[in-house]
């Protein structure tokens, strides 16, 4: 390279622009920050907080120039990995679900909010057609007239003014007829109450249904009831005892862990499906390398022609999307009007129940696992027997060993350990490999007698899944929980991948 | 293994070509399979592996197109496969593109540019990506349904979000692209050191070029990643026109609804050209794979 200085064009920005685009990052980021702050997220404030201030020293500063260039990836990792990692585990300390899904700042918002109309208010009233599809509303005892409205059925609000009568009112007949928008509109009288449709042709306050008291308490205007804030279970009580809705989730310490450790509902499915998971994963592992090794080493075979033609409808499994080919599977396999049903009863008489039947079920989750997976394997494997010198089986051969002898003495030991940090990973990916169990059997046939769902197929991170976006439930501090055990078990697999993966690569480097 | 006798590698070709020739017929039987449900008439098995009557009504809705049967009922698109297409492919080419830019720049970084814990960064960015993203749902989920309330650009249901969360998955391109700088003769840099060069203009004029076959690795890596992603999109797209179609797909197959002809069409429609992107793509990714998984 003896290119002279003037060949490398000057690039950089302009100072005043490169300010102006870091500075309007860092604005928006705080902002973001801002915002989160005011809807009670703390937590999530503070952190694009720190981002936006590293962003602006690092990218404001020449000081930190090297760090530039790492800052994006190390932001997206902490931002959509780490974070959400950290946050998932505090989950598992509350008792964030379904039922207690706001945060308490708005679940008292929502209560506060809530209002019954007040029948004794209620006030006839017209509708004044402008013509251009908008209207007004005519209150006529009042002698207030709204702003235009549409009246479609979305929600709409729209203040109301002292006026007129207006022209062009709509007979009653018709007005019935703009009913499901009059359903959905608020009006607002200048002294700031709010005024709702109340029945066909009357319009009445809306007074709200909770007042709040000194002490954090509320009242329930109608009856005089008291609602007490109960921090610990995330509830409005009222005296009665009674739980008003909506709940707010509270940190609970360990009752998650209790409840997976203590409540047999939830322990014994989480040990069978432990079980399974490792099943899963150690067989999936297993049986794909075997069919994979045993593929490479038939291709890798110099007499054999048409290599090139094998190779390619070999990987076909492994090139087709593989959510396609588990879907093509679901179907094939379904008992009732599967093709591979169909083949099987007439060669053999036989329909298996693939879904309803849990070793059958288990069964066809490996047999489909094996068939997305042996072409990977097949590849690294086919790699790796290159490596291994010709000589060794020469001369073994030479000594007069069998070829399945040679292999098992020579071939295997020298490629396994190169393989070993890759079997780890597939371990690790079979471990969590959710995809497969959601979209062919959902976990399916159901354990019965528990107290969460669970499925005879289920691995843990799709019974977690199941747990926290399920159609019957969505209990994410108890799938919180259940995932900080995961990240335990995964962690330990990880670090001996990691641990593999060094002492592999020290190998080679010493090589 | 050296001393062959013709007849015993006679018998040997026969058996190795046997055994591969029935292990494809089995491999590729589902393939076979979808290809003639998609021209059977009806969504379920009639009884017939070949279609007595073929009917191109399934390949009709799986393009969108209304279908008018012989009797004269016309048969709507049950699902707007297209524009799931359109989704995936867009979602792909954008998290493709993103992680391109952040990869190439930080591993860039950690092969060339020094700064303090450099090392024990890199360590530690792997370790956190060793933990799958699909653990985390629940928690990526909340963040941004709160996000949602900023705007809702960055909320729930909206396809930002889930290029965001796979533009976190670089950890191993880094690692990858670092390996492949790494590779690169110091010469180079010191040479455009000595000409003017900004650390930023070496990795752009230098660096990039060199690196340009990688990154097509990489690209295409990242690509077929989020085309085949089902967890993340799942929890975060939630209206019927936003799916991706690796989870849009599943609908057809729903319980209460099986359509597994119009499945049969839509999949061969929508995997046929990813399965040809990946197979071009092969010969380069199975060389990347094994590199990312054992280069230091």
């Amino acid at each position: 390279m003896s290119a002279p200085a003037d060949a490398i064009p000057q690039t950089e920005a302009p100072q005043y622009l490169r300010w102006a685009v870091v500075a309007t990052i860092t604005l928006g980021l705080l902002y973001v920050a801002f915002y989160l702050y005011l809807i009670a997220q703390p937590l999530f404030a503070v952190v694009i907080l720190a981002v936006g201030v590293i962003f602006a020293l690092i990218f404001g500063r020449n000081k930190y120039y090297n760090l530039r260039f790492v800052f994006p990836s190390v932001a997206a990792i902490l931002l959509f990995v780490a974070l959400p990692i950290g946050y998932t585990i505090w989950i598992g300390f509350t008792n964030y679900s379904s039922f207690n899904l706001l945060t308490f700042e708005r679940a008292k918002s929502v209560l506060m909010s809530r209002g019954s109309v007040d029948k004794s208010t209620e006030q006839p009233f017209a509708v004044a057609d402008l013509g251009d599809g908008s209207y007004q509303i005519w209150l006529p005892e009042a002698g207030l007239l709204s702003a235009p409205v549409s009246l479609t059925e979305a929600l709409e609000e729209a203040p109301l003014d002292a006026a007129s009568e207006p022209a062009n009112l709509l007979s009653a007949k018709d007005a019935i007829k703009l009913r499901s928008g009059l359903q959905t509109l608020t009006l607002t009288t200048p002294d700031g109450i709010s005024i709702q449709n109340s029945g066909l042709r009357t319009f009445a306050s809306l007074m709200p249904d909770y007042r709040e008291l000194e002490d954090g308490q509320l009242e329930r205007i109608a009856d005089g009831v008291i609602l007490t804030p109960d921090h610990a279970e995330g509830f409005y009580f009222a005296d009665n005892g009674e739980k008003i809705p909506p709940g707010w989730y509270v940190n609970i310490g360990w009752k998650n862990f209790d409840r997976i450790f203590n409540n047999s509902g939830i322990r014994e499915p989480m040990i069978g499906i432990f079980i399974w998971t490792v099943t899963f994963a150690a067989a999936s592992v297993a049986l794909t390398f075997a069919v994979g090794l045993a593929l490479a080493v038939v291709l890798q075979w110099e007499h054999l022609r048409g290599k090139a033609i094998y190779r390619i409808l070999l990987i076909l499994p492994y090139a087709v999307p593989s959510f396609i080919s588990i879907l093509v599977f679901r179907g094939l396999f379904n008992q009732n009007f599967g093709e591979i049903n169909l083949i099987l009863e007439a060669i053999f008489g036989v329909r298996p129940e693939w879904f309803t039947n849990a070793n059958l079920a288990r069964t066809m989750i490996l047999i489909v696992n094996t068939w997305l997976g042996y072409p990977y394997m097949m590849l690294l494997a086919m790699g790796f027997l290159q490596g291994v010198p010709q000589d060794h089986k020469k001369a073994a051969a030479l000594e007069g060993a069998s070829p399945s002898r040679v292999f098992f003495k020579i071939t295997l030991p020298q490629i396994l350990p190169p393989f070993m940090p890759l079997l780890i990973s597939s371990f690790a990916f079979n471990f969590n490999n959710m995809v497969l169990v959601l979209l062919l059997t959902r976990g399916l046939p159901d354990i019965v007698g528990t107290t969460v769902p669970a499925g005879q197929t289920d691995i843990l991170a799709s019974f977690t899944y199941r747990i926290a976006f399920g159609f019957s439930s969505t209990e994410f501090g108890l799938a919180g929980a259940i995932t900080l055990l995961i990240f335990v078990l995964v962690s330990v697999i990880s670090y001996v991948n990691f641990v593999a993966m060094r002492r592999g690569t020290e190998k080679r480097a010493g090589k | 293994m050296i001393v062959e006798r013709p007849r015993d590698l006679r018998i040997k070709k026969i058996f190795a070509h046997g055994f591969l020739i029935l292990f494809l017929a089995f491999i590729t039987f589902p393939f076979l399979m979808v290809v003639s449900i998609s021209f059977r008439e009806g969504n379920f098995t009639i009884g017939d592996i070949w279609p007595r009557n073929p009917t191109l009504e399934h390949w009709y809705l799986a393009f969108g197109l209304d279908y008018v049967r012989a009797d004269g009922t016309v048969v709507e698109p049950p699902f707007p496969v297209l524009r799931w297409m359109w989704n995936s492919i867009k979602l792909g080419l954008f998290a493709g593109a993103g992680v391109l830019v952040i990869s190439t720049v930080s591993a860039y970084a950690f092969s060339r540019i020094k700064f303090r814990g450099r090392t024990a960064l890199l360590d530690g960015l792997f370790i956190i990506q060793m933990f799958p993203t699909t653990l985390a749902l629940i928690a990526l989920y909340a963040i941004f349904d709160s996000l949602g309330e900023v705007s809702p650009f960055l909320g729930i249901d909206s396809h930002l979000s889930v290029i965001m969360v796979y533009w976190s998955g670089v950890v191993l391109h880094i690692w990858t692209l670092k390996g492949y700088f790494d590779g690169i003769d110091t010469a180079l840099d010191k040479a455009a050191a000595i000409d003017g060069a900004t650390p930023w203009q070496t990795f752009r004029l230098v660096f990039l070029p060199l690196a340009v076959p990688m990154m097509a690795v990489i690209f295409v890596l990242v690509f077929i990643g989020a085309i085949n992603d089902y967890p993340v999109a799942s929890v975060l797209l939630r209206s019927e026109d936003n799916l991706t179609l690796a989870v849009g797909s599943r609908l057809y197959l729903n319980e209460f609804k099986y359509l597994w002809g119009d499945f049969a069409a839509a999949a061969i429609l929508s995997g046929v050209p990813i399965t040809i992107v990946f197979l071009i793509a092969q010969k380069y990714l199975v060389s990347g794979l094994g590199e990312g998984a054992v280069k230091g």
